[in-house]
């Protein structure tokens, strides 16, 4: 407990994850209100209300996690916490629980306030929540952010500065795994198997949009609960490695 | 108590710590000195459990750095005064660095009294001076009262008045029977601050003595030489002594004989004398003569 609380007073005596915060917001809101506008009243469904969520707030999410260790590499603070907690296990472990927290509650907020934002612009549509499917596609987003955040501090920590594991996330996030499927044949089947495309599969709505949605067209070969698993089993791999280079390597 | 035993830091080839052993004894300060890259700070890295040795051991009271259990009430360090994030506020840094180690958080406003950054306690670090910084580095080393403090080149960049403060304030921690070690590159400087010395050069031992003793045998037997047959000379003398030349004032410097053994190995050999003179030498200049083998990097 007391290096959760160390790792909160970090966190938030710096202004870079407020900065994070709101502008993961105001993308992930944001676009939520262009579509809302731009489709006529009454036909907006809960499927494209995520869309923001689960795509641009997701990078800045990644963006934030990955920069609360990077900044600690950057400014040597990192060799302070290992001073104040010498098992350096204990001190990322409570880093990666407080920043993945803040993420899913972060997760939560704007894919509700994505929800509330569409139906402030669009009353006469259907936006109820109601199948489990549509709390998984709405809720979901917090688990999302959650999980790729401590995908996002593993590579912090291995990459230990801040361009390098930016650009490591981005490009694999929005870039790579699509790319992957333009290879003929092999490329979706390899694309069943990418942790952020397995996330993605995890959100699907079914139904109507499904062609819109990230992930379509490929024969995902788990459930969507197991996608989520298997998105979670690459992060805390992931982490263990990063926790066991952490360990060795001089600080 | 700091001991270390046969300690080593290889970088790839570069030995920066070799088969360094010494002792760091309760109730004084032990200035650890050594010139730049001598591997001061790698030693210091590894008494902390930062870097792991390559070989030998280090250990505080018997216990590895690691081992101990809320470090921080223990050990303090300053290694290097600009480990803040620049954002955090100085009583933020020392907060987290104090509920990290259950110190009660009073003891924050407590050290910032004692370092004088009462006034600036809510502004960002980065805006900080030099001589600020170090006084905040200094806070957090005191944060949990610890009964081994390490300093690493505290006084650099400092003005004569912050250099001053921080020389009382050793004196007064070791006083208070506290373990202190402080490294520097400068002898002027360990001369009046710290009571014992461990001299390093290219990361081996060179000297762990009394600062006392170990200025008397550094300023000793030097002599300074001019002559018109000076490289037969400087020939005659390096077999006896440590003969540099002096390229300034074309003389040599001796060091390691009596004028008197000098002036006598001259006139048997028929060589002409236009000065000896037994130097009371300068500090710095004895250091760097006994440093002289092992300086890394020579200034041409
Ligand atoms: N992380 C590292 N990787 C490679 N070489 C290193 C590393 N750290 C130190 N060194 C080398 O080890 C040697 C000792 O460096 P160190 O910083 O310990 O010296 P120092 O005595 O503290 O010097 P200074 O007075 O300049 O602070 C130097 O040659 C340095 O280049
Ligand atoms: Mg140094």
């Amino acid at each position: 407990m007391t290096l959760l609380a160390v790792e909160r007073i970090k966190l938030f005596s710096t202004r870079s994850p407020y900065w994070c915060s709101a502008l993961a917001l105001v993308l992930g809101v944001g676009l939520t209100a262009i579509i809302a506008a731009s489709t006529d009243n009454g036909q907006l469904s809960i499927g494209v209300t995520q869309f923001g969520s689960s795509q641009l707030a997701l990078s800045v999410v990644l963006v934030m996690a990955a920069l609360a260790v990077t900044t600690e590499y950057r400014f040597s603070t990192i060799r302070a916490t290992f001073l104040a907690v010498p098992n350096r296990t204990s001190a990322l472990v409570a880093k990666t629980v407080v920043v993945a927290f803040i993420a899913a509650v972060l997760g939560e907020i704007i894919a509700f306030g994505s929800v509330g934002m569409a139906k402030l612009l669009s009353p006469a549509s259907d936006l109820a929540i109601n199948t489990s499917g549509e709390w998984r596609h709405v809720a979901g987003v917090g688990l999302l952010y959650g999980i790729g955040a401590i995908i996002a501090i593993a590579v912090g920590i291995l990459v230990r500065q801040t361009a390098g594991a930016v650009a490591i996330l981005l490009v694999w996030n929005m870039l790579l795994e699509q790319l992957i499927g333009i290879i003929p044949k092999a490329g979706v089947k390899i694309q069943a198997w990418l942790p952020f495309m397995n996330a993605n599969h995890f959100l699907q709505l079914g139904g109507d949009n499904t062609a819109e949605q990230a992930g379509a067209g490929i024969d995902f070969k788990l459930s969507q609960w197991g996608s989520l698993g298997y998105f979670a089993g690459v992060a805390i791999a992931l982490l263990v490695v990063a926790l066991i280079v952490a360990k060795r390597r001089d600080a | 108590m700091i001991e270390a035993v046969r300690l080593q830091k290889h970088y790839g080839k570069t030995k920066a710590v070799d088969d360094l052993s010494f002792t760091v004894r309760p109730g004084r300060v032990t200035g650890f000195l050594g010139p730049n890259g001598a591997g001061k700070s790698t030693t210091m890295r590894m008494i902390l459990g930062l870097d792991t040795p390559t070989g030998g051991d280090v250990t505080i009271d018997g216990k590895h750095y690691a081992q101990l259990k809320q470090p921080l009430r223990k050990v303090g360090a300053l290694l290097d005064a600009k480990w803040v994030h620049p954002n955090r506020s100085a009583r933020a840094h020392l907060k987290w660095l104090a509920v990290s180690n259950k110190i009660p958080v009073s003891r924050v406003r407590e050290v910032l009294e004692i370092v004088g950054l009462t006034e600036v306690a809510h502004k960002n670090a980065g805006g900080f001076s030099l001589g600020m910084s170090q006084r905040l580095g200094i806070a957090g080393a005191l944060l949990g009262d610890p009964e081994v403090l390490l300093f690493d080149e505290p006084v650099n960049g400092l003005d004569p008045e912050g250099i001053l403060w921080i020389r009382q304030f050793m004196h007064r921690l070791a006083n208070e029977g506290r373990t202190v070690f402080v490294s520097s590159h400068l002898l002027s400087e360990m001369a009046q601050t710290a009571q014992d010395l461990i001299v390093i050069g290219k990361g081996q031992l060179i000297a762990q003595t009394s600062t006392e003793q170990f200025i008397a045998d550094a300023t000793q037997d030097t002599v300074r030489v001019r002559s018109p047959h000076a490289a037969k000379l400087r020939e005659i003398l390096a077999a006896h002594a440590t003969v540099t030349d002096d390229s300034a004032s074309g003389s040599l410097v001796v060091h390691g004989i009596a004028a008197q053994q000098i002036g006598e190995l001259a006139a048997e050999n028929q060589i002409v004398l236009h000065e000896l003179s037994p130097q009371r030498g300068s500090l710095e200049e004895a250091f760097m003569q006994l440093t002289k083998e092992s300086v890394e990097y020579h200034a041409h």
